[in-house]
């Protein structure tokens, strides 16, 4: 269990406008993120010695970004071969790299031409080797369609019904009509996302997230030395990776997953709450990785926020909006700010702990919870001003 | 129904046995020599116990559809344009394995979760059949 409860503190954040076409390198996007996350917080290049990643080979090395940003002296520059789930997971190996001494300041980013460039989510490999020569012969290759299938499954389970994955989709929306950075601002009803057409049954096109251009990064260091520096730290309170029996090889293979109408939430919620002291009453503003609307809903029952089976009828009536029970994705989130890979859900929280939201602003927000992931392994993060 | 273009199965040590017993129209799995547990996907170490002995048997063809999706939107498109609307679907055998499929022979809306179903075997190309299911014919 993550056991540096309030010792390590994010610093500084950087992102760059959330875009359909670039027109960049992937290497350009990360040091701009890089660079404005380290002009935030105030350091120079001498003063930061770590950098981490996450990608699928569609972004670039952090010993690039270490070079490019003109680190003299990078002690630990890593990535994980990785998809969302590990958004938080960078964060947490940060404080415990620094922990070790491997680093004193570490820049965690996400890069990624995700729309004009290498496209992610449907971009599977086509030669079946492994555990998808199970599964891609059949037809199951994109995502949507991986997830599609644990969607129906809580469907099958619980009665969860599409208009209540719907209620998820116009909740994002909501919030990025308040968010000058997001790709999609324009008022979007329950009507529109019902209209909206069928990709792989269950989803429409509007329970699936966007694709998107662009960078985020952070920057975590010490608590103490967070406190010298200019702008109000953000503490690490907590946090925890990982998931159930079974994981798998891949993506799809969640054959083996003892049940799909849960998902990994499920198997960390214990170890994060506990790494925090806190408990799901506690979080003020929630950003819960959105690749598609019935995560949310999963992740919300496996964390607590409501029993197993409920967060179909959770999600409704406004309570995850602004002024709700529980404001969810304040920003917009995969679905409608941008798919920076769940790294934009940490940038937001930050920013809501800062107070730095303007018109989406949850008031007097202390205690934040960013997740990542959808299926059998995932991340989280407590974070607290 | 053509297989051109479409992924196909790159057999390995472990995996060939299955593949080869599909050409025969054989739905094949392994049974533990240790903790006599079936196991799909195919390994040579038994992952409820660790044991390394085991060996294929013939399942029965018969499970129940635990969940499953419709894929309206070809990907990549010139490869799935003429076989969509077409189901997915994990199917739990009787012997306790799931498997990834194809549901069959039948409208994909007509299916249904725990819809009984059956192995039907599709032969794709010369050197390739896959383990497809259709609804399960009502017994007798
Ligand atoms: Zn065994």
């Amino acid at each position: 269990m993550y056991a540096l409860k309030d010792k390590y503190a994010i610093a500084g954040i950087g992102y760059t406008d959330f875009t359909a076409k670039s027109g960049r390198t992937v290497l350009d996007l990360a040091l701009e993120a890089g660079s404005k996350a380290m002009a935030d917080a105030g350091v120079g290049a001498a003063d930061v010695d770590g950098v981490i990643s996450y990608h699928f080979n569609d972004s670039v090395p952090s010993i690039a970004v270490a070079t490019g940003l003109g680190l003299p002296e990078a002690r630990y520059a890593v990535e994980f071969s990785s998809g969302g789930n590990a958004a938080n997971l960078i964060v947490l190996s940060a404080a415990a790299a620094i922990e070790a001494g491997l680093a004193k300041t570490v820049l965690c980013y996400r890069a990624m031409n995700g729309r004009s460039g290498f496209r992610l989510g449907g971009g599977r490999d086509m030669a079946s080797r492994g555990i998808t020569q199970f599964t891609a012969p059949f037809g199951w290759i994109t995502y949507p369609q991986a997830m599609a299938m644990w969607c129906r499954r809580h469907m099958i389970k619980y009665g969860t019904t599409s208009e209540q994955m719907g209620a998820v989709a116009v909740s994002c929306r909501n919030h990025a009509q308040l968010n000058e950075r997001a790709m999609m601002r324009a008022p979007m009803s329950l009507a529109d996302h019902q209209a909206s057409r069928m990709i792989v049954e269950p989803f429409h096109l509007l329970d699936i997230c966007l694709e998107s251009d662009g960078a985020c990064a952070v920057l975590v260091t010490k608590a103490e030395r967070a406190r010298d520096l200019k702008p109000k730290p953000v503490y690490i309170m907590g946090g925890a990776y990982g998931g159930g029996p079974f994981q798998g090889d891949d993506l799809f293979d969640a054959i083996r997953w003892p049940e799909h109408a849960h998902n990994y939430a499920k198997y960390i919620a214990n170890d994060l709450w506990a790494s925090a002291g806190v408990g799901p009453k506690d979080i003020d503003v929630a950003e819960i990785y959105d690749c598609f609307t019935y995560s949310v809903i999963m992740q919300l029952e496996g964390l607590g926020f409501c029993k197993e089976g409920e967060g179909g009828a959770f999600v409704q009536n406004g309570r995850i909006g602004l002024g709700g029970e529980i404001p969810v994705n304040t920003h917009g989130g995969l679905l409608s700010e941008a798919y920076i890979h769940g790294f934009n859900h940490v940038i937001e929280a930050v920013e809501q702990l800062r107070g730095q939201s303007g018109a989406r602003q949850v008031p007097d927000a202390e205690i934040a919870l960013t997740t990542a992931g959808a299926m059998t392994c995932g991340s989280a993060l407590v974070l607290r001003n | 129904m053509s297989h051109l273009n479409k992924p196909v199965p790159a057999p390995d040590p472990d995996t060939k046995p299955f593949w080869d017993g599909c050409r025969k129209h054989e739905l094949l799995i392994q049974e533990c020599d240790a903790c006599g547990r079936f196991h799909f996907p195919p390994a040579g170490r038994c992952p409820h116990c660790g044991a390394t002995g085991s060996r294929w048997v013939k399942a029965s063809g018969k499970g129940t559809v635990y969940s499953w999706i419709v894929v309206v939107h070809p990907v990549p498109k010139e490869v799935y344009a003429g076989e969509v609307p077409y189901v997915v679907a994990l199917v739990d055998l009787e012997e306790g394995v799931r498997m990834a499929t194809n549901i069959v022979g039948c409208d994909p809306h007509a299916v249904t979760a725990n819809m009984p179903v059956e192995v039907s075997f599709q032969d794709v190309a010369d050197d390739l059949t896959l383990p497809c299911f259709r609804p399960a014919k009502p017994s007798a």
